[in-house]
């Protein structure tokens, strides 16, 4: 069987207003809902919307034959809710069709999984739990953000209960080998590895309209003839990418959208290939080894590491700073507080403060909203230093909550033994043997309610 | 390759930046082979520094009297004898009257001592406009009497120099501008000096331009074809390491300072506004104002009706290692400039290992990575600076990392190589 799998990843962040020092302990409100709803209408009419009706002719088209799958974070699917109900619908519709597979990952499109198990089993859970909400799948692929994975990631991921793991088919850890077979974990081999094939994938998300590339333009015909030079005996070709591909960062007029309808087609046409979803691959295909990474890859730049997120003392800090909150808002019921913590973790805040290109920016500053990686921290460590403040100000009215609660039983009580006091009254009244007994019985209470108080 | 510099100081004796950057240019080119500068100054005191190149004073040129008034080079010089209020070059509150010398034909009547020679204090003092022109008549001479390929002139107090030389002697003249009158005067310039300014750009074969935010003026302001106007950007020598001083703190709290003359062109107001916001979120800093200028009384009056003087300090004027003693207290330094050519300072900060917080309304703000920058007028943003760089230490630990490095990359050799790039258009 040879066979190509398609991904594409979904994801938009809620960006930070911006948020000053003096704003610290007054304003709790964190997010720039005018750009995150412009921006995220922006994206539906120039991407989702018609990505997902392509998508779904191209479903009808090939009865049985065209399978794609979706990783759509959390946090993209509760802006979806809030500013595209239509977008949400149009996935479902996808859904419906049974061609389509939706992975799992972290809620927030976080970076949890470097730092803390506890935040990212309960991340992969909530997102779990609206996967199966939204679409009524049980997923059983997981991906984590940006692709990032190492054995042990991979360890706690088998531990989960996932099947497969989407990860990058990075040369440094590879070498010789080629990123078109199955592979599994090093530690836990049950869990079965897809690699991301760069060349292929990157040609479509990153040269497609590149004019200075020798290839271009870029037709499907000539794409299929790629696939067909990979090795006879090499099974997978993993193309995994942004969905924003797809009209936002490869404009319509590129031509992006005509080389998908035609893609499909051409390869059933001209070439071996089927098209499977990540389960089935993972079902269908023979390990063939295992894969060793022992330092976290991601699918980022050219050297596929941590360093985008994660590779400056700005960086380090906000993102430590952060993770020293976990235990206190684990302690909360504050769903708030909940929500923004989980809001603060999008690895995207991360990113903006990235100064590995002050040369060659161009990615990182397409995507960032702001001027420079220093802004990018001074917000965030703004915006973090007013969350520190609530989350403790949460533990001690926490603490607090207890006396209020009995309190307030102790309130309705007493509002109920004078309801029934009155009660009682109006009956002694037509009966006044009985006249003195309410009062005595009413005064204990008060004095038990004043004592449990304290 | 012999060039014909004038300048107006030169180290050790300087007032301000232009004396700093002519000689960090001038050494900076005295590594090319072949390239010889005799540098012109108004007044030679005899201590300058002559090891690369030769100083000569303006002072000490005997001048043949008969020989000038054969030479019409003085001709364009009559416009700056008109009788006006006049605003000299650092202390634009001082105004003078110029007495009228010129004849209608012309040609002036030049004062010399009983050896022919021309007294000149080269300061910026009453009788300035006087010095420009008696500096332009010496000029001529020099370069009558002098072999060279090439002519060069530091700002506007040299211009008229540079155009008498060129007169005299048929050779190309570059002019270098480290700062125009619309940086001083914030927007009103007062019309003698632009009118110097603007006729040597005019007659210059090339202008260079300390920032594209300066070659932007030349071109917007003066009229100027931007083919003609080159940027090279001003360096600064690496601090020896016996020179990073070292003050024990004699307090806890943080430091932040602005260090430069109290003036519009500085923004010392950004600065004050700014330290009020701080001061009302965080109580453990201290604001210092270093310098002296015509608006410190002014920013001290404001401070106290602020009600913030106990943590808003004044220091006065300071100058050679009291500079370094107050970087090495400080933990953030502020340029919070109007209009700055290019500014040198925050270079000095960053090699004493203080970040630093420049506005984008600044000529260096184009070349530094590892410094915050805002606009002067948005208090919000450079107040959010200041609290950033001081609560949130990796962003400071960051730029002292890589800010002394960056800093020290910027090679005067680098500039002095493009000036003799310049050179080079015209003389082969």
């Amino acid at each position: 069987m040879r066979t190509i799998c398609l991904y594409f990843q979904v994801h938009q962040p809620f960006r930070f207003r911006r948020y000053r020092f003096f704003d610290i302990g007054n304003d709790h409100y964190y997010y720039d809902d005018y750009s995150n709803e412009s921006i995220l209408n922006k994206v539906a009419a120039k991407c989702y919307l018609p990505a997902n009706e392509l998508m779904l002719d191209l479903i009808n088209k090939h009865k049985g034959k065209f399978k794609i799958s979706y990783s759509i974070s959390g946090i993209a699917l509760e802006q979806f809710r809030l500013y595209a109900p239509e977008v949400l619908d149009s996935f479902k519709r996808l859904a419906k069709t049974g061609q389509v597979e939706f992975l799992s990952e972290t809620f927030a499109h976080s970076l949890s999984s470097l730092n803390s198990p506890r935040e990212f089993r309960k991340q992969v859970d909530a997102h779990r739990k609206l996967i199966k909400e939204h679409f009524g799948q049980e997923p059983a692929v997981f991906r984590n953000t940006e692709l990032i994975y190492s054995d042990e990631i991979g360890a706690m991921v088998a531990d989960m209960g996932f099947k497969a793991m989407l990860t990058e088919g990075a040369k440094h850890v590879l070498g010789w080998k080629s990123p078109n077979f199955l592979y599994c974990n090093a530690i836990k081999p049950k869990l079965k590895l897809l690699l991301k094939n760069f060349k292929l994938s990157d040609d479509i998300a990153f040269r497609f309209s590149n004019k200075a590339w020798p290839e271009y333009p870029l037709t499907a015909e000539k794409y299929v003839a790629w696939l067909n030079q990979v090795p006879a005996n090499e099974e997978v070709v993993n193309l995994f990418m942004d969905y924003e591909t797809f009209g936002e960062h490869q404009w319509e007029e590129t031509g992006i959208f005509e080389f998908l309808k035609a893609l499909p087609g051409i390869v059933f046409k001209d070439s071996p290939f089927s098209f499977s979803t990540p389960s089935e691959v993972a079902r269908k295909l023979q390990v063939v080894s295992a894969a060793h990474v022992p330092n976290p890859i991601s699918w980022a730049d050219e050297e596929r590491d941590l360093t985008a997120w994660l590779g400056n003392e700005m960086q380090n800090e906000a993102f430590n700073k952060l993770y020293s909150l976990e235990e206190m808002v684990d302690n909360t019921d504050d769903d708030a507080l909940r929500q923004d913590f989980a809001y603060l973790q999008v690895s995207d805040h991360f990113y903006y403060m990235s100064t590995k290109f002050f040369s060659d920016g161009e990615v990182h500053s397409y995507f960032n909203p702001y001027d420079t990686p220093y802004d990018a921290f001074i917000n965030y460590m703004n915006v973090l230093s007013d969350f520190e403040i609530r989350v403790n100000a949460g533990r001690k009215s926490h603490e607090n909550s207890d006396v209020a609660r009995l309190s307030r039983i102790i309130q309705e009580k007493d509002a109920e033994i004078e309801k029934m006091e009155k009660k009682l009254s109006a009956a002694t009244k037509s009966t006044p043997a009985k006249k003195s007994s309410p009062a005595k019985r009413g005064s204990p209470a008060k004095k038990s309610t004043g004592s449990r108080k304290k | 390759m012999r060039v014909l510099m004038f300048g107006w100081e030169f180290p050790p004796h300087i007032s301000g930046g232009l004396g700093t950057a002519c000689y960090g240019l001038t050494r900076g080119m005295s590594s090319i082979p072949g390239l010889e500068i005799l540098f012109v100054v108004p007044k030679a005191h005899g201590d300058e520094d002559q090891s690369r190149i030769r100083v000569l004073g303006a002072g000490d040129i005997t001048l043949d009297i008969r020989k000038i008034r054969e030479h019409n080079y003085l001709k364009d010089l009559s416009y700056i004898e008109i009788n006006s209020n006049l605003v000299p070059y650092t202390s634009p509150e001082e105004y003078e009257v110029l007495v009228n010398k010129a004849e209608n034909t012309g040609r002036r009547f030049v004062e010399t001592t009983m050896g022919g020679k021309l007294n000149f204090t080269g300061s910026y003092g009453k009788d300035l406009y006087e010095e420009i022109a008696n500096y332009a008549v010496v000029a001529g001479e020099i370069a009558v009497t002098t072999d060279f390929e090439i002519i060069h002139a530091h700002d506007w107090l040299t211009y008229p120099a540079g155009i008498a030389a060129k007169r005299a002697s048929g050779k190309p003249l570059v002019i270098h501008v480290h700062a125009t009158d619309f940086d001083r005067s914030g927007g009103k310039v007062n019309p003698t000096v632009f009118e110097i300014e603007k006729t040597g750009m005019h007659i210059a074969d090339k202008i260079v331009a300390v920032s594209n935010l300066t070659r932007n003026t030349i071109i917007d302001k003066y009229g100027i074809h931007p083919d003609k106007v080159v940027t090279v950007y001003n360096a600064v020598d690496p601090l020896p390491e016996n020179e990073k001083l070292q003050l024990s703190r004699g307090i806890n709290e943080k430091v932040v300072t602005f260090l430069g003359r109290i003036t519009l062109q500085k923004g010392p107001e950004y600065f004050v506004m700014a330290a009020h916001k701080v001061l009302k979120k965080m109580d453990n800093v201290r604001f210092v104002m270093a310098g002296s200028g015509e608006l410190m009384e002014k920013m001290i009056l404001w401070t106290s009706s602020l009600g913030i003087s106990d943590r808003f300090h004044y220091t006065g004027f300071l100058k050679g290692d009291d500079v370094f003693r107050m970087f090495s207290l400080s933990d953030v330094y502020v340029m919070p400039s109007v209009s700055e050519p290019f500014g040198i300072s925050p270079l000095e900060a960053m090699q004493s290992n203080v970040p630093s917080i420049i506005s984008h309304q600044s000529g260096v703000a184009e070349i530094l990575k590892y410094a915050l920058k805002v606009d002067f007028w948005d208090v919000d943003a450079l107040a959010d600076a200041i609290y950033g760089l001081l609560n949130y230490p990796s962003l400071a630990e960051m730029f002292k990392k890589h800010g002394v490095q960056e800093v020290n990359d910027m090679k005067w050799e680098n500039s002095g190589k493009k000036v003799h790039n310049i050179y080079q258009e015209f003389v082969k």
